[in-house]
């Protein structure tokens, strides 16, 4: 009897893995056929990996995440996405050693932590493996022999919020940090910061838990208290918290409120005031052109001719947001 | 032959053979079997065995530490930041880190044994102290999260000679989490220490009355977890040149789970340490070969849930058939 409801249960076991495996063939059979044929070799045989640091909560990344998967289906090749589940750069260099023992045609990572990621970038460099960085390490992709980077640079989109915010005549700043550990955002609070210290104001970092948005709106709205008159938050998990501790302490459009990167919320946020702007660095894009440069590089040896491809810094305010919303609306922006 | 299958450890051995079995059928022919890809999950089961092997001989005297992930995180920012900061030799910022991790082990056995509180609650609230002032004292020293820049301190050299450099491909901590499991192994079956443990945890008044110094057992494994979370720790930084705040997060539930896997009993008493180190190498197993599997991180943490179900589900399976060849 025993026995028998274990066997049941490790049959329905099989059937759960069964289904998690099929359902990870990424290229479908049906886009390929709608794929444009080139008269060279056939792309299938093409195996791209990305490697990224994005928790899968943050909205950000599903838009990189489907501009590397429309951009697998266009080109019919086969792409692997991965990311370890926190913020976790020990995880995520082993994800990379697992890719390079795999040997892809090509491979695509982010690099928020160069200290802890060199050891297993080198190695996919040094066993031969083009290499793309995307959204962080535009600082140091060079160093690691990574080819080229398509991102934008951090500390100059921070300042560029700075200038921006200080324009509006905020005196007493907060930068919200929601990912404590990643030096890119570490970059873009220095950058703001600093700004805003030009500006003749002053501020400081707020860390707060991103896979907790009750977390990050109670500390937001404690912060509040100290007369904060602007807040830079770093991404649209901090922002939706933010502007519920605004709406909460009633101080919505009392306190300005600037972000990184778009969602539907903070592209709606915008277009009604409540957001002073978002800076866009059009993440699909992120996602998108390294599968494309590293299939051509893959089928003809070319590619660009180095340096940072830049994706951002853009602004988008309250002029601009409604032509962003829809695309926003199929995750593409 | 009854006594091999006596063993604790002897479901969570079928466990290691039927994952990896399952990977090589499933994904060998995209590295998983090759030199590389056994280097890259051989390094995770390194590391995390020997966490679960300290924490299965705590788990055996009957106490839990959480306090163990942030821990991680302390002693690497610790290490970190005495080189980066001060200067100092890395030798002498590792034995300052271990002193420190020591130093907590002995405050969260004393606390634990003193007050009877339990000690999954002590050490939850340890977690939270380390972990937030790791991020307070280094925010406040550098404006930063991260430290790097360890492969320029002094002594570097002979450290990563001891704890991060390579045979082959494969990484020195396998040597490393191989002589700990034997070194606990022998003390835990072997000395009189090892009979304080199961007593400790298995009937600590009989063990009391018997004269076993139990509070001073508990005390003892408190701070042999906390070192090897150190241990651990010190692997991190010399291999990656540097530390974050968040390291190690998670890892106090992935070294009890290890344990769970190899045998070890939640409710303390009996488990086996060679049952926690295989346990680990199960771990590292399922987290890289889903990997190699190719299957799509959206699904990654379902694949591993029901692989641990899974192993775990042949572990008792094992050990049913055991009790029923016994008799």
């Amino acid at each position: 009897m025993r026995s028998q409801s274990i066997r049941a249960v490790m049959a329905c076991l099989a059937v759960v893995l069964a289904m998690a495996c099929t359902k990870s063939e990424t290229p479908a059979p049906a886009s390929q056929a709608n794929a444009p044929q080139t008269p060279s070799a056939p792309r299938k045989n093409i195996t791209l990996a990305v490697i990224t640091h994005g928790q899968a909560s943050d909205t950000f990344w599903s838009v990189v995440k489907n501009g590397v998967n429309n951009a697998a289906q266009d080109l019919g090749v086969t792409v692997t996405y991965n990311a370890p589940q926190t913020f976790d750069m020990v995880a995520m260099s082993r994800l990379i050693d697992a890719e390079v023992a795999k040997k892809p045609d090509g491979l695509v990572v982010s690099i928020p932590d160069p200290e802890a990621l060199s050891r297993s970038i080198q190695a996919a460099v040094d066993a031969g493996i083009p290499v793309i960085s995307i959204n962080s390490g535009s600082d140091v992709y060079k160093q690691l022999g990574v080819l080229l980077h398509v991102g934008q640079t951090e500390y100059e989109a921070g300042a560029g919020g700075g200038e921006k915010m200080a324009a509006t005549g905020v005196k007493n700043v907060l930068c919200v940090n929601h990912e404590v550990g990643n030096a890119s955002l570490d970059l873009r609070c220095k950058g703001f910061l600093d700004a805003i210290a030009k500006a003749g104001g002053t501020g400081r970092v707020l860390a707060v838990n991103a896979a907790d948005p009750t977390d990050s709106q109670q500390k937001v709205a404690a912060a509040l208290t100290g007369g904060v008159d602007g807040i830079l938050t770093l991404g649209p998990l901090s922002s939706n918290a933010a502007l519920a501790a605004l709406k909460q302490g009633g101080s919505l459009g009392k306190v300005k409120l600037g972000t990184f990167d778009l969602t539907p919320d903070v592209l709606s946020g915008i277009q009604g005031g409540e957001l002073e702007f978002a800076i866009d660095q059009q993440q699909y894009l992120q996602g998108y052109l390294p599968i494309v440069l590293l299939t051509q590089y893959k089928q003809f040896g070319v590619l660009p001719a180095g340096g940072v491809l830049p994706t951002g810094p853009g602004f988008v305010t309250r002029e601009t947001a409604s032509r962003v919303i829809e695309l926003s609306k199929q995750g593409i922006r | 032959m009854r006594r091999v299958l006596n063993r604790p450890e002897l479901g969570a051995a079928c466990g290691v053979v039927a994952v990896w079995l399952f990977f090589a059928g499933y994904a060998g022919g995209s590295g998983f079997l090759s030199q590389a890809g056994a280097a890259t999950y051989l390094e995770i089961a390194s590391e995390l065995g020997l966490l679960a092997v300290a924490v299965s001989m705590l788990m055996i005297a009957g106490e839990f530490d959480l306090s163990v992930g942030s821990m991680i995180a302390a002693c690497g920012m610790t290490i970190s930041l005495l080189c980066d900061r001060l200067g100092w030799s890395l030798w002498a910022a590792i034995a300052v880190a271990a002193v420190l991790s020591l130093c907590v082990g002995m405050v969260n056995g004393l606390v634990v044994t003193r007050t009877k509180l339990p000690s999954f609650i002590v050490t939850l609230g340890t977690l939270f102290i380390l972990s937030g002032s790791t991020i307070g004292v280094t925010r406040l020293v550098t404006g930063r999260t991260q430290v790097g820049g360890l492969r320029q301190a002094l002594h570097y050299g002979s450290a990563e000679a001891l704890f991060a450099s390579r045979i082959g491909v494969f990484s020195v901590s396998i040597l490393w989490w191989m002589g700990i499991t034997v070194l606990a192994s022998w003390v835990l079956l072997r000395t009189r220490f090892g009979n304080w443990i199961f007593g400790a945890g298995g009937a600590p008044d009989a063990a009391r009355n018997l004269g076993v110094p139990v509070a001073r057992v508990k005390i003892t494994m408190f701070m042999t977890t906390s070192l090897s979370a150190c241990l651990i720790a010190t692997f991190q930084a010399v291999k990656f040149t540097g530390s974050d705040v968040l390291r190690g997060t998670g890892k106090e539930l992935e070294a009890i789970l290890a344990a769970v896997l190899g045998g070890t009993l939640l409710t303390g008493g009996h488990g086996s340490v060679l049952g926690a180190a295989l346990g680990a190498l199960i771990f590292g197993m399922v987290q890289q070969g889903i990997v190699f599997a190719g299957v799509d991180s959206d699904w990654y943490k379902v694949f591993l849930g029901v692989m641990l179900i899974g192993a775990v589900l042949v572990n008792t399976y094992v050990r049913g058939r055991m009790v029923e060849a016994r008799r």
